[in-house]
C-alpha cells in the first residue's frame, strides 16, 4: 500500500470503470486505504497534534509530555517488567469482582424477569441501592471489609452488579410475548419456553449489560485503587502524578484505555459469535 | 385420495365477552357450528364480529365464557397435539435457521432433534425453501417468512390448522400467489383448515364453506356453500357472483 493510494479520491476509479487505472487489486487497496483513513483519521491527527503542541512547546511539556516520550515510558514499564505486577494485580481485582456480579445478577435477573412477585418484593430495594453511588459506598466497606482487597473487590463488584442485573431483567421481559405464545401453541411447558425462548431471546440484552458492566467494573477500579493501595494501574495513576512521574502517570491511563478497549472488543467478538442471526452487534 | 383422519369439530352454544370500560361486550353469541373432517373453513366478518376469538378459542389460547368445543368427540380444553397455528405474523425465532424454526414445534414435543429435522427439510421443500434451510429469519422476505411459519405448522401434521389472518401482512402480489399456495397445500394435506380473512376474494378462493359473523346483536351467523371447480379461477363469473353475494352479506353491494 502507498502513499499514492490513499490521496487518490475514491469516487474515481468507480467513474471510469477501472479503465487506466492500474488493477482490481489496487482500486481494492485504495478503498481500503480510505477506509482506515477515514475511520481512524481523526485519532492519527489528534495524536499528531498532541505531539507537535508538546514538543514545540505550545503547551507545557512537564504536563502534557510529547507522545514519543509517553510510548517510551510506556515501553519500559512494561518491558522492565515494572508495570506487570500492577496490571495483574489491576486484572485480579477487576477480574474476580466482574465475574462474581456475572455469577449473582446474570441468574438474578433471570429470576426477576420471569416471576413477577420476585420483581415486586426486590425492586424498591435494588432501585434505592442503584441510586446510591457505589463510591459514596466504598467508605462504609472499609469499614466492615477493612482496607485489604476485599473492599476493593466488593466495590467494583457492587457497581457491576446493576448494569448486569437491571440488563437482564429487561432482556427477559422484553422478549416478545407473541413468540411465547406461539411457543405455547406448540405444547411448550415452562421451563421449555424459558430455555429456548427467553433466554436465547435475552441474549443480547445481557449482553449489553456485560459490556457496560465491564466499563464500570474499570472505572470503579482505579477509584478504589486511588485509595488505600500499594499496587494497581489506579495506585500508579496517582503514584506518578504525586512524584511528578509524568510520563509514567500517562503510560498508566494509556494500559487503562487499552484494558477497557480489550475488554470491550472481546465482549463483542463473543457476542458475534453467539448471536450470529442477530444483525445489530456493533 | 388420502384418507380422512379426524379433524371434526363441533362448536356448541359458544360465547364470550369481553369488558370494556366496565361494560360487557359480547363478541360471540351461542354460536353453533360443525366442521367437516377435511373442508377448508373461512371465517369472515367486519372487525369486532369476533371472528379472531373464535379462532383464538378453537387454538385453546382463549377460554370460551360458555358453551363447548370439541374435536372428534373430545371436549377441548387448552392447545392441543392435533391443532397447529399459523399466525399472521411468522412469529419466527430470529436466532434458529429456517430449518430450527421448522423443527421448533415437532422438537418441543419431543421428537430428537435428527428426526425433527428430517421432517421439517419435507415441508421446507413443499413450501418451496429447500435453498433457504440454513438463513435466519432476518435474511428473509415477508412472503418467504410467512412461508417458514407454514412449513413449521405443517411438520407437526395436525389435523386442523388454524390461520389467523395468514396472508394480512403481504403485498398484493405475494398474497396472490401465496393463497394459490395454501389451497394447494391444503388438497395435497388433507387437513381441516380454519381460516380468519377479511378478504373476501380470498375467503372464495380457498373456502368450502364461508361462515359469516354478524356484528350486530341478536344477528345470526350464516354459512355459505361455495360450489366452484379447483383450482379456482377468480375471473370466472360465478366466483364473480360468490364475491357479490358477500359484499351484500355486508351491506357493500
Amino acid at each position: 500500500m502507498t502513499l499514492q493510494h490513499i490521496e487518490r479520491p475514491v469516487g474515481i476509479g468507480r467513474h471510469e470503470g477501472g479503465n487506466g487505472f492500474g488493477t482490481e487489486a489496487a482500486r481494492l487497496a485504495g478503498r481500503t486505504s480510505a477506509r482506515i483513513l477515514s475511520r481512524y483519521g481523526v485519532l492519527l491527527g489528534f495524536l499528531a497534534l498532541w505531539q507537535v503542541a508538546a514538543s514545540s512547546g505550545w503547551v507545557n511539556a512537564a504536563v502534557l509530555p510529547p507522545v514519543d516520550t509517553i510510548v517510551a515510558a510506556l515501553w519500559k514499564g512494561l518491558a522492565g517488567g515494572s508495570l506487570l505486577g500492577d496490571i495483574a494485580i489491576s486484572l485480579q481485582r477487576a477480574g474476580i469482582a466482574f465475574a462474581a456480579a456475572v455469577v449473582v445478577a446474570i441468574p438474578l435477573g433471570l429470576v426477576m424477569g420471569q416471576v413477577q412477585a420476585v420483581e415486586t418484593a426486590l425492586d424498591p430495594i435494588l432501585q434505592l441501592f442503584r441510586q446510591t453511588s457505589a463510591l459514596a459506598l466504598y467508605p462504609v466497606f472499609i469499614l466492615l471489609l477493612g482496607l485489604g482487597e476485599a473492599s476493593k473487590v466488593f466495590v467494583i463488584f457492587w457497581a457491576t452488579l446493576f448494569p448486569l442485573l437491571l440488563n437482564t431483567i429487561s432482556g427477559v421481559k422484553e422478549v416478545d410475548p407473541k413468540l411465547l405464545e406461539m411457543a405455547r401453541v406448540y405444547g411448550a411447558r415452562r421451563l421449555t419456553i424459558f430455555r429456548r425462548v427467553v433466554l436465547p431471546g435475552a441474549v443480547p440484552s445481557i449482553f449489553v449489560g456485560l459490556r457496560l458492566g465491564a466499563t464500570t467494573a474499570l472505572l470503579l477500579l482505579i477509584a478504589s485503587e486511588m485509595i488505600g493501595a500499594n499496587k494497581g494501574i489506579g495506585f500508579q495513576v496517582m503514584n506518578a502524578q504525586y512524584n511528578f512521574q509524568i510520563p509514567l502517570m500517562f503510560a498508566a491511563i494509556v494500559i487503562l484505555a487499552a484494558l477497557g478497549l480489550i475488554a470491550n472488543q472481546a465482549l463483542v467478538s463473543l457476542q458475534r459469535r453467539l448471536c450470529r442471526w442477530s444483525s445489530t452487534v456493533g | 385420495m388420502a384418507i380422512a383422519r379426524g379433524g371434526e369439530v363441533t362448536i356448541r352454544d359458544l360465547s364470550k365477552s369481553f369488558s370494556l370500560g366496565g361494560r360487557q361486550l359480547a363478541v360471540l353469541r351461542s354460536l353453533n357450528l360443525d366442521i367437516r373432517s377435511g373442508e377448508c373453513l373461512v371465517i369472515v366478518g367486519a372487525s369486532g364480529s369476533g371472528k379472531t376469538t373464535l379462532l383464538r378459542i378453537l387454538a385453546g389460547l382463549e377460554r370460551a365464557d360458555g358453551g363447548a368445543v370439541a374435536i372428534d368427540g373430545r371436549k377441548i380444553e387448552g392447545v392441543g397435539e392435533e391443532r397447529a397455528v399459523i399466525f399472521q405474523e411468522p412469529r419466527l425465532l430470529p436466532w434458529l435457521t429456517v430449518l430450527g424454526n421448522v423443527a421448533f414445534g415437532l422438537e418441543v414435543r419431543g421428537v430428537p432433534k435428527a428426526e425433527a429435522e428430517r421432517r421439517a427439510r419435507f415441508y421446507i421443500a413443499l413450501v418451496g425453501l429447500a435453498e433457504f434451510s440454513d438463513a435466519y429469519p432476518r435474511q428473509l422476505s415477508g412472503g418467504m417468512a410467512q412461508r417458514v411459519g407454514i412449513a413449521r405448522a405443517l411438520t407437526v401434521q395436525p389435523e386442523i390448522l388454524l390461520l389467523d389472518e395468514p396472508l394480512g401482512a403481504l403485498d398484493a402480489m405475494t398474497k396472490i400467489s401465496m393463497q394459490e399456495e395454501l389451497a394447494r397445500i391444503w388438497s395435497e394435506e388433507n387437513v381441516t383448515m380454519v381460516v380468519v380473512t377479511h378478504d373476501l376474494e380470498e375467503a372464495i378462493y380457498l373456502a368450502d364453506r364461508v361462515l359469516i359473523l354478524p356484528k350486530e346483536k341478536g344477528g345470526a351467523a350464516r354459512l355459505i356453500d361455495v360450489d366452484l371447480r379447483r383450482p379456482r379461477d377468480r375471473s370466472e363469473s360465478r366466483f364473480v357472483r360468490y364475491r357479490e353475494e358477500l359484499l351484500r352479506e355486508f351491506g357493500l353491494h
